[in-house]
């Protein structure tokens, strides 16, 4: 009997995993928010940022290298992720064929209930993300200059409809790193007993209002004019 | 009291079931809510028609036969109650009520508002026990447990496996009862021998019927017995550390 492929198996398990690789991509969007805080310093700053983001490392790795294994991890991360929750939630829906007639909701949050759905909505905004940022395809950035981040931002961002898609995504990723962040300690059996859920609550609270808040100041900043 | 009731009826696992409109003109606030069933059952009697089956036993709330979803609330309105100790005083005068059996792939009705829980009983006998060899029964006080530790222990020993958290629970999760039952020996002296393995073959057993965990916290709202999610993060706890 593999002890691996047993613990994957379990529900359990895969709920331990998807825990595992939200903290890995809870640290990235903390981090990823934090390091977009230099748009507010200028151009200079931003695109510094940028470029030693592909520095970082050499000599010891090449040009991008540890750039190429955080993309790997997050890829990783991203892909047990998805592949944990779909499985569960297929399991899931198979436990009760026949619906109640009805059903109150007593106690689950708003964040709860749209863990799924929410989850796949931000699954869909990372593509459009890497694709208008990233990749700068001209069909979703038509004036994409590689390097110059900052003018990608500013210059993206003044659409306000593109600006729309970043805010109502940052919402939504605001729900999902609540209930996740939380039900983290829940999935890897952290418990605190003498004061058993405030400490858990205020800290998904917290650091989920954190990374909305700032993300959504980078689109309001542009569109109210703030940043040029 | 005038109430309005819509029953689920089903004659057996096979038939077709469908809810039926009851109305009844002469119920009192003293009665409980299976008393307020027990008199519809009697007209239904009278009237020649089938009375609508349901399950029950001691009646004061500790034995968890009793249970059903009441507007879509297991085990009704009010709070740490079970159906029997549930009164028709927390209802309006002319109130419509829906009385709906469990729904779960793993409780599948057996007649009217009862559901077979079987389930239940094999995450026990998967590990729900402690291995001691027969003989004399062991001084009490041999060993010593603090009061805190023993507290505890009872808060989970205090489930009753009527089913209401897998009821309510939109995955259809066996999580809060199972964990209640791993927990409730996890805790003491006694249960440490077997602790690994009892939480594993309990999580197995319990995973092949039932949906899992996502944190709703919508077991513990309607659990009778008002236990916490707090053992199932225990209950992860433990297998986890099973496993790695």
């Amino acid at each position: 009997m593999s002890g691996l492929s047993n613990f994957y198996r379990s529900a359990v398990g895969k709920k331990a995993l998807m825990a595992v690789s939200g903290i890995v991509l809870f640290g990235f969007v903390l981090v990823h928010m934090l390091g977009n805080l230099k748009l507010y310093q200028g151009p200079e700053k931003l695109n510094a940022y940028a470029e030693w983001l592909r520095e970082v490392g050499s000599p010891v790795l090449p040009h991008s290298g540890l750039l190429w294994i955080a993309r790997f991890v997050l890829l990783a991360a991203v892909g047990i992720h998805i592949l944990a929750a779909t499985q569960l939630t297929l399991r899931n829906w198979q436990a009760r064929p026949q619906k109640y007639k009805q059903r109150e909701v007593l106690e689950a949050t708003y964040a709860s209930r749209t863990m799924r759905w929410g989850g796949v909505i931000i699954g869909l905004y990372v593509i459009y993300h890497l694709a208008h940022l990233t990749w700068g395809r001209p069909w979703v950035h038509s004036d994409f200059i590689p390097g110059d981040v900052y003018h990608n931002v500013v210059s993206g961002f003044q659409i306000w409809w593109v600006s729309g898609i970043y805010i109502v995504a940052q919402v939504a990723l605001g729900f999902h790193l609540y209930h996740g962040l939380w039900s983290m300690f829940q999935s890897l059996g952290w418990w605190n007993s003498s004061n058993p859920q405030d400490w858990r609550r205020r800290f998904a609270q917290v650091f989920a209002w954190i990374i909305t808040l700032g993300n959504l100041s980078f689109p309001l900043a542009v569109l109210t004019g703030l940043v040029k | 009291m005038r109430l309005t009731l819509h029953v689920w009826r089903q004659k057996n696992h096979d038939a077709q079931g469908r809810f039926v409109t009851y109305s009844m003109a002469d119920a009192s606030p003293a009665m409980s809510f299976l008393e307020l069933l027990d008199v519809l059952n009697e007209q239904l009697t009278e009237r020649g028609e089938e009375p609508i089956a349901f399950e029950h036993d001691c009646r004061e709330g500790i034995c968890g036969s009793c249970g059903v979803m009441i507007n879509g609330r297991a085990h009704g309105p009010e709070k740490g109650t079970a159906t029997c100790q549930l009164h028709m005083r927390k209802f309006k005068d002319g109130e419509v009520i829906r009385v709906e059996p469990w729904r779960s792939k793993a409780f599948p009705v057996i007649k009217d508002l009862v559901v077979d829980r079987a389930p239940f009983d094999k995450i026990v006998q998967a590990g729900g026990f402690i291995s001691v060899n027969a003989g004399g029964a062991p001084e009490a006080n041999l060993i010593p447990i603090p009061k805190p530790t023993a507290e505890k222990a009872m808060d989970a020993a205090e489930c009753i496996g009527c089913g209401a958290c897998v009821a309510q629970c939109p995955n259809g999760a066996a999580q809060l009862f199972t964990a209640a039952k791993v927990s409730h020996l996890a805790l003491l002296p006694q249960g440490q021998p077997e602790r690994t393995r009892r939480v594993q073959k309990m999580v197995d057993e319990m995973e092949s019927y039932f949906g899992s965990c996502t944190n709703f916290q919508e077991c513990e709202a309607v659990c009778p017995k008002g236990i916490s999610i707090e053992f199932i993060a225990r209950m992860n706890r433990d297998y986890l550390r099973g496993s790695i």
